[in-house]
C-alpha cells in the first residue's frame, strides 16, 4: 500500500536533490535530510525521500529481499519500475542490516556511458560510532573519517574493487533516518585511522 | 572565439523595459487577452502548439502575448517552458479512426461513406479583405443540419485498402522501444518514428517548401490527398496500479494521407504507397507538407533513387527545428568581436605583404 | 468525442467516472462539493502535480506508433477517512480541480455517495458534453457537400 507522497512536491525534491548534492559533493559528511515523507516505509524516511525525488519512469530500481515490501508504494509514486535484475537497475536500494552487500552485482556503467552505474542507497542504523576510517578523494580536504557501525566485513575489500574499475564504478548514498552520507566512487578508503 | 566581457547590465534592463513598453503598444488601446488570443488567433495557437510539441491551448496564447505575435520566438518559450515540467509516461497511441469529425475531405473519392464535409476551411473564400471585420459586429450563428447517429467515417485508405491495392502500414513491434528525439540524440539513418516525430515539431514554411519541391520535380512521387481529417480524438492514458486505461480529456488533430504512386518491381505488383501527416490542432497546410515529406524520406525503404533535397533524410531532419534554426543563425548577433579582430588583422598583413610585394618585385623574389 | 463513455464498448465504471470528471470544469466540480459535502475531511496521497504526458500517433493511423509531441496534465490522488482513494487526472493545469476530481472520483466509489454523486456532478457534465457534441455534430453536417451531376459524359 503506497503512503502519503511529498506536501510540497517541487520544493521538497529540491531539498532532497539538495542533500544528495551535499553528500555526494563532500564524501564522508554527515548531511541532514532536506525533506523526510513515509516514517512507515521499509525503506525511512530519508531514502524515501530521495527516491521520491530522484526516480520516474524513465529509470528502474531494485530492493533487497527485505525491502521488498516497498515495491507498490514507490512505483505508485515515481512511476519507476522494479528491475528483474540488480544490474539492470539505475537506483537500488539495500537494508545493510538484514541484507548482504555486494557491489560487483550491480550496474558498473560502460566505458562509453560510466554514468549508467547503479546509484546504491544503503539503509544503516546509525553514521557516526563505528570503526573509523580515514579517506581521501575530490571533495576531501586532506583527509576525513568515516565511522559507519555495521559494514559487512569485506566492505573494505569491496570498496578497493570498486574503486579499481574506474572510471566505471557504483557510487552510494548511507542513509538513517535523519541523514544521508555519500560515497561516490573517487572516494578511497584509506584504512584505519589511528 | 568569445572571450568573456562584462558591462551593459543596465543598457539589457533597460531593453527588456523598452520590449515590454513596445509589447504593450498605445496604452489607451485595451490590452489583449490570453483568453482572445485563445478563442480569435486559434490558428496561430494551433501552430505554436505542433511546433512547440507541447498541447496546451492557455500557454500557447500566453507564449504568443509575450513574444508579441513573433511565433518562432513563441514556440521558443514552449519549448523552453516545457523542459521544466515532469514527464509521466505516454498515452495509449491516439485514435484518430475514432475521431468527433469536423472537418473530412478526400480528393480520391467523391461519394464516400460519410461524404466530403468541408468544416469551417478557408478553401472557398475569395481572398478578399473583408473591411467589415474592422468594424465591431457579430457574425452570424453557424447553420445546423440533422445529425444520422449511426453516421461513421471511415478512413479512405482503409477503403483502397480493401482491394489490396495499397501498402499495409507497418505494424506495431511491441519489442521495439518508440523513438523520442527529446531524449535521444537524432542519428542517422533514422527510422521512419523519429522522422514523423521530427516533423510534426518542424518548422511549417520549411516542410511547405519541401513539400512544394517535391511536386515539382524535386523527388517526384504523385501524391493525391486520400483523405484529410480534422476534429478531437480522446486521449487515454494507463493507470498501472488500478489496471485501468482512463481518459484525460480529448484534443484536436488534423491528419492527412498521402496517397502516392509506386511503379512496382519484377516480384511486387504495382501499389500505391502512403505518405501521414499528423498534427496538432487545425494545421492542414503542415500536416499536407508533412505527409509529402515523409513519403519522400521513404526513398530508400522504397529502393527509390534519392535526387533531391526532400529525399535526404540527414539534410530534412537536421534543419526542420525553427528553434535550432533561429539559434544558430541569431547567435551571430553575440559578440564576435576577437573572432572580427583576427580576421582584420589577418586581412591587413595580407593586404601589407601584397603592397610591398608590388612596391618591391625583387624582394619578393 | 460524442460521448466520452460511448468509446468504449463496456467501460469500467471507475474509469467512466473519471474521464467525466477530466472534462468538468472548476464550477462543476467545486459547487456540489461545497454544497453537499462541506468540510470533508480526506488525506492527500499524491499532491496535485502538473506534468506531461507523450501523446503518441500511429503511422498512417493505424500502423506501429511514434511520438507526436506532448501535452500538459494535472493529477492527483486523495484518501477519504473511510479507506477509498480517488484519482484525478486530466489534460491542462489546474491543481485545484485535480484535487477537486479525486475527491469526487473517491466518494463515487462510496455506497452512500454513489447517487449524488452521479446526480449532482456526473449527470450535468454528461448532458454539457453531449449538448456540445450535438451542436457541434449539427454545424458540421451543416457543411456536408451534396453532389448532383451536370452532364455526365459516357465513354
Amino acid at each position: 500500500m503506497s503512503l502519503a507522497g511529498f506536501p510540497n512536491p517541487v520544493l521538497d525534491q529540491q531539498a532532497a536533490f539538495r542533500a544528495v548534492m551535499q553528500a555526494l559533493a563532500e564524501p564522508g559528511c554527515i548531511v541532514p535530510s532536506g525533506a523526510m515523507v513515509g516514517e512507515a516505509s521499509p525503506l525511512g524516511p530519508v531514502a524515501r525521500a530521495i527516491a521520491l525525488s530522484l526516480l520516474d519512469f524513465e529509470v528502474r530500481y531494485h530492493l533487497s529481499p527485505s525491502l521488498a515490501a516497498a515495491e507498490s508504494d514507490i512505483t505508485f509514486h515515481t512511476g519507476s519500475r522494479l528491475a528483474d535484475r540488480a544490474d539492470e537497475a539505475d537506483f537500488a536500494f539495500v537494508d545493510c542490516a538484514h541484507d548482504a552487500l555486494d557491489l560487483a552485482r550491480y550496474a558498473q556503467g560502460t566505458p562509453e556511458y560510466p554514468d549508467r552505474s547503479t546509484t546504491i542507497i544503503l539503509k544503516v542504523e546509525s553514521l557516526a560510532g563505528g570503526p573509523t576510517l580515514a579517506i581521501d578523494g575530490p571533495g576531501i580536504p586532506g583527509t576525513r573519517e568515516l565511522a559507519i557501525p555495521g559494514l559487512p566485513a569485506d566492505f573494505i575489500a569491496q570498496w578497493a574493487a570498486n574503486a579499481a574499475r574506474a572510471p566505471l564504478g557504483v557510487d552510494l548514498l548511507f542513509t538513517t533516518n535523519e541523514a544521508v552520507l555519500g560515497l561516490p566512487r573517487s572516494t578511497r578508503i584509506l584504512g584505519e585511522a589511528r | 572565439m568569445y572571450v568573456a566581457v562584462k558591462g551593459g547590465e543596465r543598457a539589457i534592463a533597460n531593453a527588456h523595459r523598452l520590449l515590454e513598453h513596445e509589447r504593450r503598444g498605445d496604452r489607451k488601446v485595451p490590452e489583449i487577452g490570453t483568453d482572445q488570443i485563445e478563442q480569435q488567433l486559434s490558428l496561430a495557437v494551433d501552430r505554436v502548439m505542433s511546433e512547440g510539441s507541447l498541447y496546451d491551448r492557455g500557454l500557447a496564447s500566453l507564449a504568443i502575448k509575450q513574444a508579441r505575435g513573433d511565433l518562432i520566438e513563441a514556440i521558443f518559450l514552449i519549448r523552453a517552458y516545457r523542459t521544466t515540467l515532469p514527464r509521466f509516461g505516454f498515452s495509449v497511441p491516439l485514435d484518430t479512426g475514432a475521431m468527433a469529425i469536423r472537418r473530412r475531405i478526400s480528393s480520391t473519392y467523391k461519394d464516400l461513406p460519410g461524404g466530403q464535409v468541408l468544416g469551417p476551411t478557408f478553401d472557398y473564400t475569395h481572398r478578399l479583405l473583408d473591411f467589415a471585420l474592422a468594424a465591431e459586429g457579430e457574425p452570424a450563428a453557424p447553420v445546423t443540419a440533422p445529425v444520422d447517429p449511426e453516421e461513421r467515417f471511415p478512413r479512405v485508405t482503409d477503403l483502397i485498402a480493401q482491394d489490396d491495392l495499397i501498402e499495409r502500414n507497418p505494424p506495431t513491434d511491441p519489442a521495439k522501444p518508440v523513438g523520442d528525439l527529446t531524449r535521444e540524440p537524432l542519428a542517422f539513418p533514422a527510422e521512419r518514428d523519429l522522422r514523423l516525430q521530427n516533423l510534426a515539431r518542424g518548422d511549417e514554411g520549411f516542410l511547405l517548401a519541401l513539400g512544394y519541391s517535391t511536386q515539382r520535380g524535386y523527388g517526384r512521387n504523385h501524391p493525391f490527398v486520400g483523405e484529410i481529417r480534422m476534429g478531437e480524438v480522446e486521449v487515454e492514458f494507463e493507470i498501472p496500479e488500478l489496471g485501468l486505461t482512463v481518459a484525460l480529456g480529448e484534443v484536436t488533430l488534423t491528419e492527412c494521407q498521402m496517397v502516392n504512386q509506386f511503379k512496382g518491381s519484377l516480384t511486387e505488383p504495382a501499389k500505391f504507397t502512403r505518405g501521414y501527416g499528423l498534427s496538432f490542432g487545425h494545421c492542414e497546410r503542415r500536416a499536407m507538407s508533412m505527409a509529402l515529406v515523409d513519403r519522400a524520406l521513404r526513398a530508400d525503404e522504397l529502393s527509390e533513387e534519392r535526387t533531391s533535397p526532400a529525399q535526404d533524410e540527414e539534410f530534412v531532419l537536421s534543419h526542420s527545428d525553427n528553434i535550432q534554426a533561429t539559434g544558430f543563425v541569431e547567435h551571430l548577433k553575440l559578440p564576435h568581436y576577437v573572432d572580427f579582430q583576427a580576421e582584420l588583422a589577418l586581412l591587413r598583413q595580407m593586404r601589407r605583404e601584397l603592397t610591398s610585394r608590388n612596391t618591391h618585385p625583387e624582394a619578393a623574389e | 468525442m460524442p460521448d466520452a463513455e460511448a468509446a468504449r464498448p463496456n467501460p469500467d465504471p471507475r474509469a467512466a467516472t473519471m474521464a467525466l470528471l477530466a472534462r468538468a470544469t472548476r464550477k462543476e466540480l467545486a459547487l456540489p462539493l461545497s454544497a453537499h459535502w462541506p468540510n470533508l475531511a480526506f488525506a492527500t496521497i499524491r499532491a496535485p502535480e502538473i506534468g506531461l504526458v507523450m501523446l503518441r500517433g500511429r503511422m498512417g493511423g493505424d500502423g506501429a506508433p511514434f511520438n507526436l509531441g506532448e501535452a500538459t496534465v494535472t493529477r492527483a490522488v486523495v484518501e477519504l477517512e473511510t479507506g477509498e482513494r480517488g484519482y484525478g487526472q486530466f489534460l491542462g493545469r489546474d491543481p485545484t480541480r485535480a484535487e477537486q476530481a479525486a475527491i469526487l472520483e473517491a466518494l463515487a466509489q462510496r455506497e452512500a455517495d454513489r447517487e449524488m454523486v452521479e446526480r449532482a456532478v456526473l449527470a450535468p457534465i454528461r448532458q454539457r458534453l453531449q449538448e456540445e457534441a450535438q451542436r457541434k455534430r449539427a454545424e458540421t453536417a451543416a457543411t456536408r457537400v451534396d453532389f448532383f451531376t451536370l452532364v455526365r459524359a459516357e465513354g
